[in-house]
């Protein structure tokens, strides 16, 4: 089963971490990612920028481009793993070994149906 | 992360919008510091006991805000001292609170209060002290060290600026439009200074570490003001100079120039954050100097090496930033991108205009030397040269100058044999 794992947190609080706290998540982050890649569990990872960078397009009537991200929350999402997994149970571990690793915030799990299937990620074609 | 590092940075985190919203209802900064302060104190002893509130922000205002009142109760010794159990009850509270918060005023209480900290009565210097002591919560002693001046000296500093403000009036109202537009200006305006405070301060981890806490702050302008293009400009010059920090020093210090640097060691990610910042702005149709400075950053961004770079771009770009900003460092600027497209004589003869005005600049004689070097007029490129290191701020500045005089004294003594 593939499941993406989206991060989300407060970007005010992320911002606010100091160099060496942000080194410290990304090195404890980076040991998970490790173990689950040795488990060919792993697909792409990716840390999104600031939301400030983001425009929206709105698919109203005649689409229009906004600046900023799709939805005003407290928290955003900021970065997605795909992992590739034997069940739920599987991926809910995965997120909670993530979740130790850089507490705050909190990880949604969603599967994944994959358009294009021989470009699946961390699987054979 | 220990959990009193996720309460620091939520602390962080929360510290301009609550100390924001105190000011609105205290119209007093030292009281509004003083109940963060107190709110801050209560949230490290009944966060991790209770574990942290949906709402920190809210929390915090709501905690502080009873805080100050229960102050001035105690003082006028009319009621009893309330109970601990003031934290407790909380919940209920929070969720109006949080609800009234999410409207524009919270925008409008972060704004007022960096506005505050560049009141015009106050020095830059005041400025950046004062911003970076109140909003963004450095201790006296980090300023200080940032500052390169006693603490004590440092103390002195932020409570003059404190005193200036207080004898000063301070406008709570909601602001119009006009009015918006111009604290907002302001407020790019002192966070640049700061970021400048720190870029030019050379390799100091302290200092550089200025240069974060002004991006930090103009990413919260921009979360607040979306669709102002200047402040897309002004986070995105500031990202994209800042992009190039492991680059710009030798292992002596020493600066090294743009065309010098090793272009593997620029932080990729603050450069693309960058150049969708200047992409999203172009959008606007709004231009200005932040927006056209971090443009002419992002020519040098894209460039993978030096002789990519388009310089014919940037000498347009600078031709825009002299018409809105005319000034004789922008056309000394614009010079050197000349030189490049046009060669060494048309931008001779751009700056020889400017030689009164900026008489003692240290650019302009080394820029002169260069361009006249380039010519073969060697000894016209010496005496600007010499004049170049005389007016050198930095003794790297002056190596910089004497590695060129070195160079050219080289090249034109005779070959041996």
């Amino acid at each position: 089963m593939l499941y993406a794992i989206l991060c989300y947190h407060d970007e005010d609080v992320v911002w606010a971490w100091s160099p060496e706290e942000d080194r410290a998540v990304m090195a404890r982050l980076r040991a998970v990612q490790d173990k689950l890649a040795k488990a060919g569990k792993l697909g792409p990872s990716l840390r999104l920028l600031p939301t400030t960078s983001a425009m929206t397009l709105r698919k109203s009537e005649e689409p229009i481009v906004i600046d900023g991200p799709y939805a005003e929350t407290k928290e955003q999402l900021l970065g997605l793993y795909v992992v590739d997994v034997a069940d739920l149970d599987d991926a809910a571990d995965a997120a909670r070994e993530l979740a130790a690793a850089n507490p705050g915030g909190a990880y949604e799990i969603r599967p994944i149906s994959v358009f294009n299937k021989d470009r699946r990620p961390g699987g054979t074609p | 992360m220990t959990e009193t590092d996720w309460i620091s940075s939520a602390l962080i985190a929360a510290r301009p919008q609550a100390i924001g919203a105190l000011l609105r209802y205290f119209r007093d900064l030292d009281t509004a510091e003083e109940a963060y302060q107190d709110a801050c104190l209560r949230a490290l002893k009944a966060w991790p006991r209770n574990g942290p509130p949906r709402d920190p922000t809210a929390w915090l205002i709501l905690v502080g805000r009873n805080a100050a009142i229960d102050a001035v109760r105690r003082s006028s010794r009319t009621e009893p001292l309330p109970a601990d159990e003031l934290i407790s009850d909380l919940e209920e509270a929070e969720t109006p609170l949080a609800e009234r918060l999410d409207g524009s005023q919270y925008r409008d209480d972060i704004l007022r209060l960096l506005f505050i900290c560049c009141h015009p009565d106050l020095p830059a210097t005041q400025q950046i002290a004062l911003a970076l002591r109140i909003v963004s919560g450095l201790s006296v002693a980090q300023i200080a060290r940032a500052f390169l001046v006693s603490e004590a000296a440092m103390e002195q500093r932020i409570t003059r600026a404190k005193a200036r403000i207080a004898k000063a009036s301070v406008p709570f109202e909601t602001p119009g439009a006009v009015e918006r537009a111009e604290r907002l200006s302001a407020v790019a305006a002192m966070v640049y200074l700061l970021f400048n405070e720190g870029y030019t301060a050379g390799n100091d981890e302290a200092r550089s570490q200025l240069c974060d806490e002004a991006i930090r702050l103009a990413r919260l302008l921009l979360r607040l003001f979306q669709m102002e293009p200047e402040i897309m400009g002004l986070t995105a010059l500031m990202l994209l100079q800042h992009s190039r920090a492991a680059a710009r020093f030798d292992a002596a210090g020493e600066n090294i120039l743009l065309e010098d640097q090793d272009r593997s060691l620029w932080d990729d990610k603050l450069i693309a954050e960058g150049v969708a910042l200047v992409d999203k702005a172009v959008r606007h149709n709004r231009p200005g100097p932040y927006q056209v400075q971090a443009a002419i950053a992002a020519v040098h961004a894209r460039a993978l090496r030096p002789q990519d770079t388009d310089w014919a771009r940037i000498d347009a770009l600078y031709a825009a930033l002299e018409r809105m900003q005319p000034s004789p460092v922008v056309t000394l600027n614009r010079a050197v991108a000349v030189s490049k497209v046009r060669g060494p004589a048309a931008a001779l003869e751009m700056i020889e205009p400017l030689s009164s005005r900026l008489s003692g600049y240290f650019y302009y004689f080394g820029a002169r030397g260069a361009f006249l070097m380039q010519l073969g007029r060697r000894e016209e490129a010496r005496v600007a040269f010499a004049r170049a290191i005389a007016l050198a701020g930095t003794p790297s500045e002056a190596a910089h100058i004497r590695s060129h005089l070195d160079r050219m004294m080289r090249d034109s003594a005779p070959t041996a044999g």
